[in-house]
């Protein structure tokens, strides 16, 4: 890490704890990054699923469902799901490291299978069922992944943590008897930096029969 | 990313139409796993993007005519579960050289038969060339996973699809689609040795699209295989791969097909290994053989000699998982 100030390194940012009232993101919206959304709301065009007609590449209406809930929003087209859940959602759990569907930081779940929301267009997400970290628990219970990651130790800086709960959730969600060599195969999408690896698959491993 | 203009059309014609070059710069997306980072980068600059999601003819795995046809817009992980395919054990193999869930998820089989090449200089702005002052940057530079084969120039960089070496051992052919219809190649003729930057590695015009691939009847009772040497078992592109596909007859290989992938910038079809293997007894032996005749030619760079070696074994590996 070449960054001057420790606050600044990605290990250092707080984003995915739990916060109520003022978080950085509220500050951040305050001192302006909200400010363009702002602006261009009235002049979106509506993108019909099955268009023939190009929209954009000014902001485009869209309706993506999120963990279950319908969420209309405006984005370019260029807008990637992972900075349309960050940006506009607030929905901070998915992050975006290595920006290129390599690393797995962003991994959330299509349609019932792991996806890069790094490499999946916003507007390309609509028509489909996407679950977030957001969505797996409640404020009383954790998913029986997140439940296991904690009892098998299976995070250090927590930065790959997200993602791969996710992939680790869409394992579980496949087979309820996984053997090691699935949870190695469907958890191969992820890095983690910190080296993890042995808590996590035996996390995910008994996540499944849980 | 260059912001662009987005369509998502429902028929094969509009898609095509929607890629005229009327529409200034375009580009193609499928599962996209390839073209964001390409855009991210700036090596892509479309001022409109055509989304292919929506084109059900695209879609599907099915058997037809005895043989297979693969949808260009069925993600790796449809030809993993597919039925139809589960005989082609060769592709299936191929496919699963495919490892992150993430991209075979939204990956397609087009996507991976078209993907641009992950030479670093491309992918750093240099383009398919490698070149800077007029000179390629390869032959000098960091080549270890650069081509040795069909590598006398100007292109350096070695062809990445997974799947084309297992296809192509399989006879496949392609469908395509432009402004004037429908026609078909076989589909080792998709894929071109760039002689100039203006040049593609592929054979499409910009408004042309893959609809389909198709795998001919009458390979069932071939013995195929396709075996990837790998630096890593998860989620990297192997050093070199061998798809190989043999009809034996008699205890004999009555005809051999062997393509190899990651030594070339095309799918790399070797006659000197098939020859090798034209009427042997399958096994290790006639694999070894092959293994040394598909890399007699070779023409390592200054830094990636040992692929040399790692062909020869994928070929001989390949072989003998066959027979």
């Amino acid at each position: 890490m070449s960054s001057k100030n420790p606050a600044d390194s990605p290990a250092c940012a707080r984003e995915g704890a739990p916060r109520k009232g003022f978080s950085r993101r509220t500050f951040l919206e305050g001192v302006g990054i909200g400010a363009g959304a702002v602006g261009a709301i009235g002049t979106a065009k509506p993108a019909r699923a099955d268009s023939n007609d190009p929209v954009g590449p000014g902001p485009v209406a869209i309706t993506l469902n999120i963990n279950g809930e319908r969420q209309d929003l405006e984005v370019e087209p260029r807008v990637t799901l992972i900075d349309a859940l960050r940006n506009q959602l607030d929905m901070t759990g998915a992050k975006k490291v290595c920006d290129r569907a390599t690393c797995g930081a962003c991994t959330v779940i299509a349609d019932g299978a792991p996806v890069y929301s790094c490499t999946m267009l916003a507007i390309e997400a609509q028509g489909r069922r996407i679950e977030t970290i957001e969505g797996i628990s409640t404020e009383d219970s954790m998913h029986p992944v997140q439940t296991q990651f904690v009892e098998n130790d299976a995070q250090q800086c927590g930065f790959c943590t997200p993602g791969l709960v996710m992939a680790g959730k869409a394992v579980s969600d496949r087979s309820s008897q996984p053997s090691m060599a699935d949870v190695e195969a469907g958890l191969c999408g992820n890095i983690c930096r910190c080296g993890t690896y042995v808590g996590v698959r035996k996390a995910v491993y008994e996540a499944a029969r849980a | 990313m260059q912001n662009f203009e987005y369509i998502a059309p429902t028929e094969t014609l509009s898609a095509v139409q929607a890629l005229s070059p009327d529409a200034g710069v375009t580009a193609v997306l499928a599962g996209g796993t390839d073209l964001l980072s390409l855009m991210k980068e700036r090596i892509e600059t479309p001022s409109r993007v055509v989304s292919l999601r929506n084109v059900r003819a695209l879609r599907g795995i099915s058997k037809k005519g005895g043989g297979l046809r693969i949808g260009a817009m069925a993600t790796v992980q449809e030809l993993l579960d597919s039925n139809a395919a589960a005989g082609y054990k060769s592709l299936v193999q191929a496919a699963s050289g495919i490892t992150a869930p993430q991209v075979r998820a939204m990956g397609t089989v087009a996507g991976d038969l078209l993907q641009r090449p992950r030479c670093w200089y491309y992918r750093n702005g240099y383009g398919l060339l490698a070149t800077h002052e007029g000179e390629s940057l390869v032959p000098t530079g960091e080549n270890r996973y650069h081509a040795i084969l069909g590598n006398k120039g100007p292109a350096y960089f070695v062809n990445a699809s997974s799947l084309a070496p297992a296809l192509i051992s399989l006879g496949a052919q392609a469908t395509v689609a432009g402004p004037d219809g429908e026609r078909t190649v076989d589909l080792a003729d998709l894929f071109q040795i760039p002689s100039s930057e203006s040049e593609r590695e592929n054979t499409l015009s910009p408004n042309e699209i893959v609809t389909e691939v198709t795998v001919p009847g009458g390979t069932s009772g071939w013995k195929t295989a396709t075996y990837e040497v790998r630096q890593r078992q998860l989620l990297d592109w192997p050093f070199a791969t061998a798809s190989v596909a043999l009809r034996v007859r008699g205890g004999k290989i009555a005809d051999a097909r062997v393509v190899l992938g990651h030594v070339a910038p095309i799918p790399w079809r070797s006659s000197e290994a098939e020859a090798a293997l034209n009427g042997q007894a399958p096994g290790e032996a006639a694999g070894e053989a092959a293994g040394k005749a598909a890399v007699a030619a070779a023409t390592p760079l200054s830094g990636n000699k040992a692929k040399v070696q790692l062909a020869s074994v994928a070929v001989k590996r390949a072989v003998a998982m066959a027979g």
